[in-house]
């Protein structure tokens, strides 16, 4: 059992509210493929739309890659999002809750690092951002609970 | 069955509506077989209309007996969904958006609240309004499960259609004197909240609405964008006057919310839409001491 699962694996553009909605369905099926629960697709759906929007809204577009990760027999998702944007200079403050530079909650980071498992950002100012995230199927793939 | 006079003790109005249904299955079936929805899907026979129709009362009656009536996942709605799921998409190549489905869908609730008022002529004001606002949720239920429907209909979005079900999907219901709710089903983008939040303002004000119910039962996920246009709704609604209850929160999305570290401290939240009703219901009952009586039903 170590092919890859269907629909999982994909590179997806971030450049308009559109391309959100397109990467919020697939990063839900390709949960679901994989065998996370309703709360774990729904906490990693949320992770995504988060970060998927401040690749559009703070880094000027940019894209998500989904790639199926193994670690012995659990099964992973991880998510990479990326832009060329103008980069976070202070990566603490921008984590903290509260702290925003454009009129939101200053939810999105720090709320996006406590719904996954693993959370790495990675910015450099004038060069750019990557953020990655991973969490794991509690599951094997394809038993899918349906959410009814 | 013989009715007692005691009956509200040992029955709830979910099983009085159930038997309702079962009762006047028939009549249900015949009047809705007349109405828009039925009459155009079924052009070839009226017989057809009608058959259509019993299978409906009879999921609706199921649904009601388990209780569950604002549960578009109530069992009963299975044995319906892939009638429902035709029905849908024959107005759809008639050019119909989903709004406009919702609408006829809508048309199917006066002839059976009618049905209901005169099916129980003993009953108190009270019960029988229980009892009707218990039919008219079961019936926006109806409608929300046929929008669900037509949305997973039509996975492969495109632009426009999104926009179409930006506004088909938001529609204010008035459920009872004072009280409107809008069930949103999708996820709430900057966009569509700022449809809800137009749409929604001027039914508090047109129907004088004390109360706004926002019911995100359909919606599959609650960012800090979804929770803040939330917030901004509810907090509009009060500057209007009213208060605004939020219903629907399944427990997969309160998890979420937690961790997101998102505070909705102030906003009055049910887990349902019919407890949100009730909660207004009985705020209403506290402030005004007697609704009008008899006719006060929906419409
Ligand atoms: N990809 C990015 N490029 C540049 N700056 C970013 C990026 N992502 C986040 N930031 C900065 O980090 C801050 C905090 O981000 P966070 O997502 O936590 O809050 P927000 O987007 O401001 O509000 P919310 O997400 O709650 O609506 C942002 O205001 C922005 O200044
Ligand atoms: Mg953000």
């Amino acid at each position: 059992m170590s092919g890859t699962v269907a629909g999982v694996e994909a590179r997806m553009p971030i450049r308009s509210d559109l391309d959100l909605v397109w990467v919020r369905q697939h990063v839900r099926r390709a949960a679901a493929a994989l065998g996370f629960g309703l709360v774990d697709q729904t906490k990693l759906v949320t992770a995504a739309s988060e970060l998927a929007r401040n690749t559009l809204v703070y880094g000027g577009g940019g894209e998500m890659a989904a790639e199926h990760v193994r670690d012995g027999r659990a099964q992973g998702l991880r998510l990479t999002f990326s832009d060329r944007g103008p980069g976070i200079a202070d990566p603490e403050r921008a984590l903290s809750d509260g702290y925003t530079s454009g009129g939101g909650l200053g939810l999105g980071l720090g709320g996006a690092r406590r719904l996954v498992h693993d959370f790495s950002l990675d910015s450099t100012p004038g060069v750019g951002t990557t953020v990655t995230v991973t969490s794991w199927a509690v599951r094997s793939p394809r038993q899918r609970e349906e959410p009814r | 069955m013989p009715e007692h006079e005691t009956a509200a003790e040992q029955t709830t109005p979910a099983s009085d509506v159930g038997r309702f249904l079962h009762r006047r299955r028939e009549q249900i079936a015949q009047r809705w077989a007349d109405e828009p929805l039925f009459r155009t899907v079924f052009t070839v026979s009226r017989d057809e209309a009608v058959e259509a129709g019993r299978v409906l009362v009879d999921a609706l009656a199921q649904v009601a007996e388990t209780g569950r009536v604002a549960d578009t996942d109530a069992a009963g709605f299975t044995a319906v969904r892939e009638q429902l799921t035709g029905m849908v998409a024959s107005r759809a190549r008639f050019g119909l958006t989903s709004g406009q489905v919702s609408t006829e869908v809508d048309g199917l609730r006066p002839p059976a609240v009618t049905l209901l008022a005169a099916d129980l002529p003993e009953a108190t004001p009270e019960h029988l309004r229980e009892c009707t606002t218990l039919l008219t949720v079961l019936m926006g239920t109806l409608r929300l499960v046929v929008l669900e429907t037509s949305l997973s209909e039509g996975q492969a979005l495109i632009d426009r259609q999104q926009l179409e079900l930006m506004e088909a999907t938001t529609p204010v219901i008035r459920l009872w004197d004072g009280i409107v709710a809008v069930p949103l089903i999708g996820t709430l983008d900057s966009a569509r909240s700022q449809v809800v939040m137009e749409t929604l303002l001027e039914s508090v004000v047109d129907q004088q609405a004390r109360f706004a119910i926002l019911d995100i039962t359909g919606v599959p996920m609650v960012d800090s964008l979804v929770a803040q246009h939330l917030m901004k709704t509810v907090a509009a609604v009060r500057l209007m006057g009213a208060e605004c209850v939020v219903s629907g929160i399944r427990p997969a999305i309160a998890q979420t919310i937690v961790h997101l570290g998102l505070d909705l401290g102030t906003v009055v939240t049910r887990s349902s839409l019919a407890d949100a009703l009730a909660y207004a219901l009985k705020r209403l009952g506290a402030d005004i001491v007697i609704a009008a009586p008899g006719g006060a039903g929906p419409r």
